[in-house]
């Protein structure tokens, strides 16, 4: 048997890869990074880098940073909640997550975009759990009705409460951390359990051109030390926040993300990184950041190949769209994206539900997208020769008109070779029109509300449940939050 | 140089964002000692309302606008000083504080209104971005400002403005400055709900609003 061509996309020529690594490494030594947190300037400083505490600015020679990508895991290891199903992180495997933290929700009803609630968010969840072609849940929406303070850990509390899935989040405040490491803890059974088997991804993101945050390294800082992978998401946008070309865009991106690596690696050698991102083609007549656009996706697969090239996991935002309603533009975009990460061979895929710029998530584009994501698993298994030989046989004593459609051949192959259709349209016209014209956002509002129906909360041990709403108790108190939309009994 | 040669050329360099031939020009009818306010209103303005046209016409996208905006600020930056000296008032248009409100980060779009401002005659105070809300009243008050420019990008930060507003009522202010809003999610109907003197969509619109409500359109 031949083996199995892996389809695979790779936009950059090998020598332009190297190129922008490299000028990306001679950047980060001759122009630096700005740091605006002590602790991490004295680690790159005790490493070996020029750092200058009072400018907050770190130059890292070519050295330090290489030797800081050779002790960075070229895959990391997720487990969902119980532990037992693993999903690799590197290689050309890919995994979907839903788009990150709208702000809001596309109401189906009245089709406009509304603030998220806690309610949103907990469907959101139980949503999510049922659609098995997104392997890991995002932290997706906002929701208004939790106070700041303590909103970056609730809604990990809750996703905990409901599901299954590792987690893709992040913190927005310092003293969030600690708290959601705890509960990811709790879940695991402790500290170096949660080392050993990681449940979720911590999104920190540099600020374009050549900086990183107070909040977002010490995210970093504190992931390494927990054995929790952060993913760096540079994100330049092109002719704003960085430079107009792609190629040089490229540049910039190695240059922050391997910045975090070093902050990670010098906090704790061996940590976890993800080389991720969210960059876009900045468009210049709106001031707006196009996720849809062609040359934004090219910025993604192209650092993806570089990641590669690095020997690092990867991650992109791709596989959602700038539309703001589930148009035939929130299709081509997403369904684009989602080809073009998953050839790219983009680990994390971090995009389905997701509209307007990041901003909001649908749950009906949702079910629409894994359905997507499902054509997309299937064009990465690619073209096997299942027999043989592969046809010859089946043809002997062949006379017109033979079909195979009672061929025990069919009945044996046809469904490991063909995906179901989903909630796509493949009606004749007048099965179509005596349905009742239904368009997919119809058929998925009502997959989302059959879906919802029939979630039920996998299992969770009571004293885990128990040490969660403590955790989550105790830090409402300590961020002065009186009450939380949910008892955290519920 | 004679005047009617150097209209032309200072509404070019306008045009084309030309910032070192925008000041050097400048230069040259400080050192012809020509009127300069003259200078200004026939040199440079029509170079800036012409970058607005183009613009408007989708000719200009957003880095031809900065770089006008910045060719503009290189001829002011010579022109200024002069004027100064002479106890003359280069700016029309009044004084403007203008920033991104606290919580949130993003000012792209906020630098871009004032830079364009400031190419439209306006005295610009930029307090940046996160902007703690009763800084902007402190400087308002501080400079004798006759507008407040509030920059938001995030729906959750946008009700920053309405608070806003609202400071200015509880301190009795509200009368005494125009409060313009923009940013993503701002609209004209947000706007109106908060109570704002106005919301601009793009930097453009937001400087024939400023001069509509300075009286000067």
């Amino acid at each position: 048997m031949i083996k199995t061509k892996k389809p695979k996309l790779e936009l950059l020529h090998g020598a332009l890869v190297e190129r922008i690594v490299d000028e990306g490494l001679t950047l980060l030594e001759r122009q630096g990074v700005m740091v605006e947190n002590g602790e991490a300037l004295r680690l790159l400083g005790d490493a070996g880098a020029d750092v200058d505490l009072r400018s907050q600015r770190a130059r890292l020679g070519r050295k330090l940073v290489e030797d800081c990508l050779a002790s960075t895991p070229s895959t990391i290891v997720l487990y969902d909640r119980s532990g037992g199903k693993s999903f690799d992180v590197g290689g050309d495997e890919v995994h979907f997550d839903p788009g990150s933290a709208a702000v809001t929700l596309l109401d189906h009803e009245t089709q406009t975009e509304r603030k998220a609630s806690t309610a949103d968010l907990i469907e959101f969840y139980k949503l999510v759990e049922t659609l098995e072609h997104i392997h890991f849940q995002s932290t997706g929406l906002i929701a208004y009705d939790v106070p700041a303070a303590a909103s970056d850990c609730y809604r990990l509390y809750l996703g905990l409460c409901l599901s299954e899935k590792p987690f893709v989040t992040g913190t927005f405040r310092v003293e969030g951390f600690r708290p959601m490491q705890d509960l990811l803890a709790a879940v695991r059974g402790g500290e170096s359990e949660l080392r050993l088997k990681p449940l979720a991804i911590f999104d920190a993101c540099p600020s374009p051109p050549l900086k990183w945050s107070n909040l977002t390294t010490q995210s970093l800082v504190d992931a390494a030390r927990a054995g929790i992978p952060s993913e760096l998401i540079s994100m330049g946008m092109t002719g704003a926040t960085s430079l107009a070309t792609i190629a040089g865009t490229l540049v910039q991106h190695v240059a922050e993300n391997l910045s975090g690596l070093a902050i990670c690696q010098v906090a704790r050698r061996g940590a976890p990184v993800i080389f991720g991102g969210s960059p876009s083609s900045f468009d210049m007549r709106k001031g707006t950041t196009p996720m849809g656009a062609i040359e934004t996706m090219m910025i993604d697969a192209a650092y993806t190949q570089i990641g590669k090239f690095l020997k690092l996991p990867t991650h992109a935002y791709m596989a959602l769209s700038d539309a703001k309603i589930n148009d035939p533009q929130a299709g081509f975009e997403t369904a684009l994206g989602a080809v073009l990460g998953a050839l790219a061979g983009v680990n994390v895929i971090s995009g389905p539900g997701m509209l307007d710029f990041e901003s909001a998530q649908s749950f009906e584009k949702l079910v629409i997208d894994d359905g997507i994501c499902a054509m997309v698993y299937r064009l990465l298994e690619g073209v096997a020769q299942r027999d043989d030989p592969i046809a010859l046989d089946k043809f002997e004593g062949f006379t017109p008109g033979m079909s195979f459609l009672s061929h025990p051949h069919t009945r044996q192959w046809y469904r490991k070779e063909h995906i179901l259709a989903g909630l796509v349209d493949r009606d004749p016209y007048e099965a179509w029109v005596t349905a009742g014209r239904t368009s997919i956002v119809d058929k998925a509002h009502a997959d989302v509300v059959r879906r919802l129906g029939k979630y039920a909360a996998p299992p969770l041990s009571e004293a885990v449940r128990k040490e969660l709403d403590g955790i989550m108790a105790a830090y409402g108190r300590s961020a002065g939050v009186e009450s939380l939309p949910l008892p955290t009994g519920f | 140089m004679i005047k009617n040669e150097l209209w032309p050329k200072m509404n070019e360099a306008i045009v084309a964002g030309d910032r070192a031939a925008a000041a050097a020009l400048a230069g040259d009818a400080v050192r012809s000692g020509l009127d300069l306010l003259e200078v200004i209103e026939r040199g440079y303005v029509p170079g800036i309302e012409k970058v607005g046209e183009l613009w408007e016409q989708g000719e200009y996208f957003l880095p031809e606008l900065i770089s006008s905006a910045e060719a503009m600020k290189a001829a002011m930056a010579v022109l200024e000083p002069e004027l100064n000296r002479k106890n003359i008032g280069a700016r029309m248009g009044g004084k403007v504080v203008i920033g991104t409100v606290e919580g949130d980060i993003h000012d792209i779009g906020k630098n871009l209104v004032a830079s364009m401002l400031q190419a439209g005659g306006f005295e610009v105070f930029d307090l940046g971005a996160d902007v703690k809300l009763e800084r902007f009243i402190e400087k308002a008050e501080a400079v004798g400002a006759g507008m407040i420019c509030l920059s938001a990008l995030l729906t959750t930060t946008m009700t920053n403005q309405r608070r806003l507003i609202g400071l200015l009522r509880d301190k009795g202010l509200r009368d005494k400055y125009k409060v313009l809003v923009g940013g993503a999610p701002a609209s004209r109907k947000w706007a109106e709900e908060i109570g704002a003197d106005g919301y601009a969509e793009n930097a453009v619109a937001a400087v024939k609003l400023a001069k509509s409500l300075a009286g000067r359109a």
